[in-house]
């Protein structure tokens, strides 16, 4: 005991060096933003990595009930195929140009780590810069939302879950269009509260709520839950707890959607602010 | 010992005042930023607990960096530097040694001792500095010339400081 006090006390201006250094990265670290995103980057790479092993592994036990998915989602697709339908009109069909017109492109991904029990959820997926994904991305699961990408790295990329207080999306009631702001309250991951919905509106307990399409990351109409319970909350809003349809618990695989006309659209809306100032 | 603490604490003041409200506004075309602060360092006594030496390193550090809100940054420099100060002062002591009631300045050890001696800090120092600013060695080279530029700058202006000391040796 007595030699080792006297070795620290040998050694004590090296140890304090780099006690204070340590604690002065760490401040660089934590309070830069620059030099945080590129530790971020530096470690999502890496973490990304781990998870990937991880989450392969784990991909085996959940075998049973991905085959029981694809078969349904088989069963329903040749369901509506045409090839099963009798066809009356055989000389006027409708021919929808699709690549003219496509505004939005689906990019599969996996989940590679993902949490539900924090205040800041993050989801990993294990497509990146390279795969074409950019942040900004929506991400949707069997059309459902799941979040929006945050960060890419060159085969990864972090997506900020629903689940997540720094996470808000425009919403709007199906049946009446009567649109507010939806985010979660960090209590249980079924449940978010949407927000803003005039009390005139008319709101029923089982109203489908799906994204409105204003922020330019979402398409319309995906659907993210059903009214569980709504009350008023002092001035003219009615406060709207949102039953999620996405089981955050049991994602594996996920739709990322590039939205091809974002930057027309955001370029035309700060052309109009500006020539509104 | 006692009666120079107050003479160091103005000088403290002064130089953050210094840094913060002139010399972090200038910058030659983007290469030169002078960081002449660490003199304070450099001319603490030659008795200075080696422990004291980082404290006070810490300090001046951090309260540049309160002001250029780069919290971290300069602290962990301006102690990179203290830490290798004792070592420095070894390898460059006269032949015969410090002697005592002197400070480790131009007035007292000349100006090529001195020359010698802010040469191999400041570099150290902006070299630390201005790699951690930029967290990469992607552009290894363009840094190292601001480094270089940076210093070099830097050194001109505390050797001229030096001198303004020159005058009044009856002060110590």
């Amino acid at each position: 005991m007595k030699s080792l006090l006297n070795f620290l006390l040998r050694i004590h201006f090296l140890l304090l060096f780099i006690l204070i250094e340590i604690f002065s990265i760490s401040l660089l670290v934590n309070n830069n933003y620059y030099q945080r995103s590129r530790m971020v980057n530096f470690t999502r790479e890496l973490s990304g990595r781990y998870h990937q092993k991880l989450a392969g592994l784990k991909e085996y036990f959940s075998l049973l009930e991905i085959n029981q998915q694809l078969v349904e989602e088989n069963n329903r697709l040749l369901n509506i195929i045409e090839s099963t339908y009798r066809s009356e009109e055989l000389f006027f069909r409708n021919v929808n140009d699709t690549v003219y017109n496509q505004r939005y492109f689906y990019t599969p991904a996996r989940v590679v780590n993902n949490s539900v029990n924090k205040k800041h959820n993050f989801i990993t997926l294990n497509k990146g810069k390279e795969q074409g994904i950019r942040p900004e991305m929506a991400v949707v699961s069997d059309g459902t939302i799941v979040g929006v990408v945050k960060g890419v790295s060159e085969n990864f990329a972090t997506v900020i879950s629903l689940l997540n207080f720094d996470f808000k999306i425009s919403a709007k009631v199906k049946k009446n269009g009567y649109f507010g702001s939806l985010s979660w309250d960090g209590k249980d991951y079924h449940t978010a509260i949407l927000n803003e919905i005039p009390l005139h509106a008319d709101v029923q307990v089982g109203d489908s709520i799906i994204t409105s399409g204003f922020s330019s990351i979402y398409p319309e109409g995906i659907l993210i839950g059903y009214i569980d319970k709504f009350e008023e909350k002092g001035g003219s809003f009615y406060t709207i707890y949102v039953r999620l349809s996405t089981d955050f618990k049991q994602l594996n695989y996920v739709n990322i959607i590039g939205n091809l006309t974002q930057t027309e659209k955001l370029e035309i809306e700060q052309q109009a602010i500006k020539n509104n100032d | 010992m006692i009666k120079t603490v107050p003479r160091y604490l103005v000088n403290f003041i002064l130089l953050v005042l210094l840094q913060v409200f002139v010399l972090n506004n200038i910058q030659f075309s983007g290469y030169i930023n002078p960081y002449i602060y660490v003199v304070f360092i450099l001319t603490l006594p030659f008795e200075t607990p080696k422990w004291l030496l980082l404290v006070i390193a810490f300090l001046l550090g951090i309260t540049i960096d309160l002001f250029s809100n780069t919290l971290g940054m300069h602290s962990s420099a301006t102690v990179f530097i203290a830490f290798l100060r004792p070592s420095v002062l070894k390898i460059i002591a006269p032949r015969d040694g410090y002697e005592s009631e002197t400070y480790p300045q131009l007035k007292y050890y000349g100006g090529t001792w001195f020359l010698k001696y802010s040469a191999i800090l400041v570099f150290a120092h902006h070299l630390f500095l201005f790699y951690i600013e930029v967290f990469r060695f992607s552009d290894f080279f363009a840094t190292l010339l601001r480094v270089i530029l940076s210093s070099s700058f830097s050194i001109i202006l505390i050797l001229i400081g030096q001198y303004f000391y020159r005058k009044d040796t009856k002060r110590f």
